[in-house]
């Protein structure tokens, strides 16, 4: 009897360590540092725009992202210009990710036949446990106009250089769960030619964006610019006001479809900032999508030496 | 009573060998295929960063596997596969538990490639499931090398792929595992 007790203790012992033995490999594996490790938080905002204004997203080195990017006219138009959709500009452009934290974009508009390109850099990212608490980039961004020089005053001349503006943008993101990101974005933007010498070459402005994922796949976004100076500047005569965004981000297996109402037809920083012509208060509302399409061209290490992804 | 004793002893000195039997890794690598038939695209990524221990005494086992280090070939579908498919934010393993349950066929002092069946409990998207792997270990010099092919469902691990999607990404994926685990 005392045997067979002995024997089934023994039994439950050894089954009972067992399970613990696993467990305590598994123990081991475990990374000691793991629960205060700080990692950078991904995925702040699906795109690399919020709705026209940039996001702290960078694309991934060695991926080309190719833009449509849409407005079209007045909603307001009402049915003679089939709510707007009769009057689109368009802005095609090409966004390469050259480092993970660096990347650069050209594109043509079709607003004032304008040509662009911009650097973004990302110069801190938001990181967990007690790490730097949002994520900064700069942006940089020159556009130049092309087509008939406008009409100037009699006596002056119009120069290459009037064609010229330039965009400069702090970009700081915050991810505060996975659902809610919020960015601020001081930006100051110059014009080298205005309407008059009454306003400032140099317009400064506060952009505040922010996405909400309501659900896996879908986000409702919103971006807003207040101008601290030149409110009351006049853009080829007419009043400008301040722009104001609001859309949804849509994902699909490998594309972000972002559809949008804003007031701003340029897609810009000149354009929307500092040359919105419509208002939310009359209905001046442009309906508006931007599409991207991404090519990996360098593969990540792992997966070169064979062939190309095209 | 000195049966007992001798019981205990003979356990204790068991516990204290097989603790000097461990070998470990983390670098063992995986890699999984999840391309559904007719696919434009490969769905296809691969892991260098997994760890094991396996206790050449009991054979015991477990596989650790940080989601957040699967490399794919887009960045885009890379960042998906986190925020949508695995929540990595949330489950930010996956690991295996189990036993090489052949234990007598499998002789890690001598040279040779063992079929070995190993049983145990894998838990992906936070979700555990019992497993039967047929694997591989081969034993050269000393050297021991574990290699496993096996397939999984992706609804059991309640991964949930849209329609849109649904003729690119397979109902399973077929993983394939290779890991060198060396004395510590």
């Amino acid at each position: 009897m005392r045997k067979v007790l002995l024997l089934s203790i023994l039994a439950v012992i050894s089954a009972v360590s067992a399970i613990a033995q696993t467990d305590k490999l598994m123990d081991m594996l475990n990374d000691e540092n793991a629960a205060s490790k700080k990692e950078p938080v991904s995925a702040t905002f699906k795109a690399t725009r919020i709705i026209n204004s940039s996001t702290v997203e960078n694309l991934a080195a060695g991926v080309l992202d190719f833009r449509i990017l849409h407005r079209f006219g007045r909603v307001s138009d009402g049915f003679d210009n089939f709510f707007g959709i009769d009057n689109a500009t368009t802005r095609i452009g090409l966004d390469y990710g050259i480092t993970k934290w660096l990347m650069v974009g050209i594109a043509h508009n079709t607003l004032q036949k304008t040509n662009d390109g911009f650097l973004k850099a990302k110069l801190l990212s938001q990181k967990t446990n007690g790490g730097a608490p949002v994520t900064l980039s700069y942006f940089g961004g020159m556009s130049i106009t092309g087509g008939a020089a406008p009409p100037v005053p009699a006596g002056t001349e119009y120069y290459f250089t009037n064609r010229l503006a330039y965009a400069h943008q702090l970009l700081i993101a915050r991810k505060f769960n996975s659902k809610l990101s919020l960015q601020l974005m001081p930006t100051v933007v110059h014009q080298n030619l205005v309407d008059s010498s009454a306003y400032s070459n140099n317009t400064f402005a506060m952009g505040v964006g922010g996405r909400m994922k309501v659900s896996k796949r879908i986000a409702v976004t919103c971006e807003y610019f207040y101008r601290f100076n030149n409110q009351d500047m006049l853009s080829f005569g007419a009043k400008t006001y301040n722009s104001l965004s609001l859309g949804v981000d849509i994902e699909t297996g490998g594309h972000v479809f972002q559809l949008f109402f804003t007031n701003s037809l340029g897609m810009t920083e000149r354009n929307f900032i500092t040359q919105n012509a419509d208002t939310w208060e009359k209905g001046q509302l442009h309906f508006g999508f931007n599409i991207s399409r991404v090519f990996t061209i360098v593969k990540p290490k792992e997966f070169r030496g064979d062939g190309t992804s095209w | 009573m000195k049966k007992s004793f001798l019981a205990i002893g003979i356990m204790l000195a068991c516990v204290t060998t097989m603790s000097a039997q461990k070998l470990i890794t983390r670098t063992a690598q995986l890699s999984f295929d999840a391309t559904a038939k007719g696919s434009p695209e490969n769905i296809t990524a691969v892991n260098n960063e997994v760890a094991n221990i396996i206790d050449l005494e009991s054979g015991n086992l477990v596989f650790q596997v940080l989601i957040k280090s699967f490399k794919f070939e887009r960045a885009l579908m890379q960042e998906h596969f986190n925020e949508n498919y695995m929540e990595s934010d949330k489950y930010p393993k996956a690991d295996f538990s189990g036993k090489i349950m052949n234990m007598d066929a499998v002789d890690f002092k001598k040279d040779g490639n063992y079929k070995c069946q190993v049983e145990g409990k894998l838990t992906i998207h936070g979700v555990t499931k019992t497993v039967k792997v047929l694997g591989a270990i081969a034993v050269k010099g000393g050297d021991i090398k574990l290699t496993a092919k096996f397939t999984v469902s992706i609804k059991d691990y309640n991964v949930e792929i849209p329609g849109v999607v649904a003729d690119k990404i397979s109902k399973t994926a077929s993983i394939s595992l290779e890991s060198n685990p060396v004395k510590k």
